[in-house]
């Protein structure tokens, strides 16, 4: 049935609403294995996705399950059960519609694995744990129609990777299963096909129309912005007005510590007293949930948030977008702005908020690069084989399995379709003995193969564990916030561990907007009591830090070139034009690198536009070079743009030091004892099964029942280096933190041209880099150093020495 | 090679970097905890298939302690295996590996809770023993002193400048001390714990192992 049903029709017109085209060619083509709908928000993308299941339903009537939703957030899922619940009721359809996510109660999990509804909302954990079970091939044998909806953003980490592996075997347990993957504007569209699409069938692109383009601004600010900082507390009397201008408002801002800054920033000249929340994953769970009951209800003018609001629901009345701070990437940027198409029709608003003066040129750059539709965007590596492995164990779960069939089942997930069989028999080998080269685990294997040829957990009771590691979402080990003295309630939010270490009692920190001193710590929990007095530390949240896209700095750097910047501020001109005077201006030929004395220190900033993690790669490899040959570095610091190293030699031939063979040859060496390897490996082990996963309340309060991933880290990598977790950790830091790919990158678009300038004292584009935050001491001995003096400074206080 | 030098019950004591205690004027090494087999046990009770390499680890650096100082003893103070079935299922190679230390050393096995019986391994086996002015045993013993003990794998964390440090650590008093595990793939106690906090004195020192050795006052 391709042409919408009569009762259809009517309840559209009773509405008042038109049939949009892409929910009438979705419909059209709803016979195809796979398509993927490309749609702003407000579109009706989400009834488009829903319309060829309800239009079936509404005819044919079912028996178990039908339709299954996927959506990365528990709260999409009830929220579309909710908007569902609308055209079933009114047109009377014999539809049953029912989410099942971490929320859902033990008892309705139960039932709805006995009795089905005809369409399961749910999330890729919850999928993950239903396909583990024996009745797998009975609940979901009778599926016709599966819908993603934000593909775009599970396409960009291993959550989709883990759902993709899913929709094979679902695809395995029903093979006339069709697909449909809603998606947001993304850059490459027949990439995000490919991935969707059970391979190597094709997958059809259906693109709605876009709406107006957007009205995006740079803020006006009767202040200019600072040298440097991530801060943006200039802009902070023209961000409420903006606010009291608008019905309502998502500021977004790019890390919680930020967030929770600039949130205490608008409080404290919050006259008007408009109701402004705040929402950050650490956060507690009620905080946040009472905020966005709070939007819903329409009674907050404002949030500011992090990437946490990225997803969400439709919340019709947010019609302005404020970005603070410049966006890291543009494909980001189009997705947040349109946050606030509330009205399919209307263009969405947005202001952008630079947070220092460089930051002006690049969110000039973004905008012309937002309007122009120049999305950018990594395209994405071979599936990544930690997920590949804990799939493997949760299919054992459910069956034995025949690796010959599962390989073939597994090549049929996008991300998995160029998997050879000798990788997909390594994480086989791994599953079942731990693929060491010491084969010591024969007799404890946790996979056996039967006479048959297919193989299968070798006790069975191994699967409790399993089900309980699904998932690839790694915490980094957080402790709760508590008032101290409170029996029970919620807690404040979390703060990382390593950060409560660093308090003494008497400290004093932001969470949720309040200031908070620290007691003690007991029990696993942050005792803390209010304190509205001092000012506060700022609370570390780790998180990923995400670098400026190669598009953004490519247009940056191409901006730069102009003899003039007519439409940028005064400032931000007067300043640019210094730095041709005094230096030279960075370009896309040659990598400007210049060297100057300041304070006694020898400076050397190397402006290679790759980005501040591949950046920071650089500097750590340079240092530990430039260490080697006796240059005495002291630190470096990074930026998007710029490295810059200080030491106590001059460095006459800073060219020498980027060599690109030589930077190649240090690189494995260096990689090795890295510090991000380890932060690597303790995901990949995570998510691969060798660790379980560190849940909340698990830890007990004293003897430790799980050690440190670092030593399973330095063991294996001295005695099995090319251990199966290794060869995945090395894949994965590449791609991640240590961004090694933009260091060849760079090196190749410089081609070994480069620019040294001398200069009398600090250039106006390094000055910045000067006032940065997050430097980095040169290592060597000096943690031992710091150790031995505060160790020597703690003995004499306590009358011990 | 650094050590930090002390004195319990006129007994002159090195504790080294590597967690391991020196007594040079008996040429005595002590050793704690080192759990040999932990992987096996884990994987035997269905837990995860840990790399199997952490004996073969302790080995190699009980194995430099030994070639640096040359004792003529070497004390291992308890839970030297993970269980009794781990010393019956020693690798050949890490068996080998293990007797060719022991050959011509006094190699003294002090009982622990993991490994309460006699082990089928050389040398003599004890549940504690006596040497000049110290006692060694498993287990601190409060009403006792000028004691050598292990048992609670104590770790001590400091901060400084922002960097949070932790790392296993002795912890020493004027009438014992606790010895850090020795051990790959053993986890620790902190030293704030209520049962180290309670056997030690209000002056008590934690020792840190690591690169070198350096004390601070036992975080409480």
């Amino acid at each position: 049935m391709t042409a919408l049903p009569q009762i259809f029709q009517d309840w559209f017109t009773a509405r008042g609403w038109r049939v949009h085209p892409h929910q009438s060619a979705l419909l059209k083509r709803q016979n195809n294995p796979a398509n993927l709908l490309i749609a702003p928000t407000g579109g009706g993308k989400t009834l488009a996705g829903f319309l060829p299941s309800l239009c079936a339903l509404s005819k044919d009537g079912s028996t178990g399950l039908h339709t299954l939703y996927i959506s990365p957030l528990k709260a999409l899922a009830a929220d579309i059960r909710r908007n569902l619940q609308t055209p079933v009721a009114d047109m009377n359809l014999p539809i049953r519609v029912e989410d099942r996510t971490g929320d859902t109660s033990q008892s309705t999990r139960n039932r709805q694995r006995a009795d089905p509804p005809d369409i399961l909302l749910t999330t890729p954990e919850s999928l993950a744990l239903l396909l583990s079970y024996e009745d797998a091939p009975r609940l979901f044998g009778t599926v016709r129609r599966v819908i993603v909806d934000e593909i775009h953003a599970l396409a960009e980490n291993k959550r989709g990777d883990l759902l993709m592996l899913c929709l094979a075997r679902l695809q395995a347990l029903a093979p006339n299963m069709k697909r449909i993957g809603l998606s947001a504007t993304v850059e490459d569209p027949a990439a995000l096909a490919r991935y969707l699409a059970c391979s190597p069938q094709e997958c059809e692109v259906l693109l709605a129309d876009p709406g107006p383009a957007p009205d995006i601004r740079i803020l006006k600010t009767a202040e200019a912005p600072p040298w440097n900082g991530a801060g943006a507390k200039y802009a902070v009397p023209d961000v409420l007005n903006a606010v009291s201008l608008a019905q309502t408002t998502l500021i977004f801002i790019n890390t919680r510590a930020q967030a929770e800054l600039f949130f205490r920033a608008l409080w404290m000249e919050n006259e008007a007293d408009l109701p402004i929340g705040l929402h950050h994953g650490s956060l507690s769970r009620d905080a946040r949930d009472k905020v966005e009951s709070a939007m819903l209800a329409g009674k907050l003018r404002a949030i500011v948030c992090t990437g946490t609001l990225d997803l969400g629901i439709d919340w019709g009345n947010v019609d302005l977008v404020i970005q603070v701070g410049a966006p890291k990437n543009i494909k980001r940027l189009v997705q947040r702005i349109g946050r606030a198409n509330h009205r399919y029709n209307a263009p969405s608003r947005a202001l952008l908020v630079p947070a220092n003066r460089f930051e002006v040129i690049e969110c000039r750059a973004a905008l012309k690069a937002a309007l122009a539709g120049d999305l950018d965007g990594e395209p994405r590596g071979k599936g990544p084989r930690d997920v590949l492995c804990q799939h493997i164990l949760n299919t054992a779960c459910a069956a034995p399995f025949d690796s010959d069939a599962l390989f073939i089942e597994v090549k049929s997930a996008g991300p998995y379709s160029t998997l050879d069989r000798r990788e997909f028999d390594d994480c086989v080998d791994f599953c079942a003995t731990g693929g060491y080269a010491l084969r010591k685990y024969d007799r404890w294997r946790r996979l056996v193969q039967n006479s048959d040829g297919t193989w299968q957990l070798r006790d069975p009771r191994a699967s409790r564990a399993i089900r309980m590691n699904i998932g690839t979402i790694v915490g980094t080990e957080t402790l709760a916030v508590r008032l101290k003295n409170r029996r029970g309630g919620a807690p404040l939010g979390e703060v990382e561990e390593n950060f409560a270490a660093t308090l003494t009692p008497g400290d004093t920190f932001l969470i949720g907007g309040e200031v908070v001193t620290y007691k003690n710590i007991h029990e696993m929990t942050v005792q803390v009591t209010k304190e509205a007095r001092r000012k506060p530390k700022i609370a570390v949240f780790a998180g990923t830090k995400f670098a400026t896209s190669t598009v953004l700095s490519a247009r940056v750097l191409q901006m730069l070139q102009a003899d003039d910047w007519p439409d940028l501020p005064f400032h931000t001109r007067k300043w640019l034009h210094l730095q041709r005077k005094i230096s030279r201006m960075p370009g896309p030929a040659r990598m400007l690198v210049e060297s100057f004395e300041c304070d006694k220190r020898q400076f050397t900033c190397f402006y290679g536009f790759a980005g501040r993690n591949a950046l920071q790669t650089l500097g750590l490899m340079l240092t530990h070079r430039m260490e080697q040959d006796g240059f005495q570095p002291l630190g470096f610091v990074s930026t998007d743009y710029a490295l810059l190293i200080w030491g106590l030699k001059q460095i006459e031939h800073p060219a020498q030091f980027i060599k690109r063979e030589d930077l190649l040859e240090g690189f494995e060496t260096w990689l090795g004892g890295n510090a991000v390897m380890k932060k690597s490996f303790r995901n990949v082990a995570t998510i691969a099964g060798l660790i379980d996963k560190n849940f909340p309340g698990r830890r007990k309060s004293g003897r430790q029942t799980t050690f440190s991933s670092d030593i399973l880290y330095d063991t294996l990598r001295k005695y099995d280096p090319h251990h199966l977790m290794m060869q995945i950790t090395r894949e994965d830091a590449l791609a991640g933190l240590v961004d090694f790919g933009r260091i060849t990158d760079m090196l190749d678009r410089f081609d070994g041209q480069f620019e040294h300038v001398v200069a009398p004292h600090v250039t106006p584009l390094a000055a910045p880099l000067l006032l940065e935050m997050g430097k980095i001491r040169i290592r060597g001995s000096a943690e031992e150093q710091l150790l031995a003096d505060a160790a020597e400074a703690m003995m004499a206080g306590a009358g011990l020495s | 090679m650094a050590g930090y030098i002390f004195s319990l019950n006129d007994a002159r004591l090195t504790a080294l970097p590597s967690g391991a205690l020196w007594w040079s004027h008996r040429g005595i090494l002590c050793v704690s905890d080192l759990h040999f087999g932990k992987s096996d046990r884990i994987a035997r009770r269905g837990g995860a298939l840990l790399p199997p390499y952490e004996t073969r680890d302790t080995l190699e650096r009980l194995e430099t302690d030994i070639l640096r100082n040359n004792p003529q003893t070497v004390i291992c103070l308890g839970d030297s295996f993970d269980d009794l079935a781990a010393s019956e299922e020693m690798d050949a190679e890490d068996h080998l590996c293990l007797t060719s230390l022991m050959a011509g050393r006094n190699w003294i096995w002090i009982a622990g809770n993991h490994d309460p019986g006699p082990i089928g391994i050389g040398g003599s086996h004890k549940s504690e023993i006596a040497v000049g002015p110290l006692h060694f045993r498993h287990i601190a013993d409060l009403a006792k002193t000028a004691e050598v003990s292990g048992h609670f794998h104590p770790k001590a964390r400091l901060s400084a400048k922002g960097r949070g440090m932790s790392r296993p650590c002795f912890l020493l008093d004027n009438h014992r001390l606790i010895m850090p595990a020795y051990g790959t793939y053993t986890g620790g106690l902190r030293s704030d714990s209520a049962a180290l906090a309670a056997l030690m004195e209000q002056d008590a020192v934690a020792i840190l192992t690591g690169k070198t050795s350096v004390a601070i006052p036992m975080p409480r």
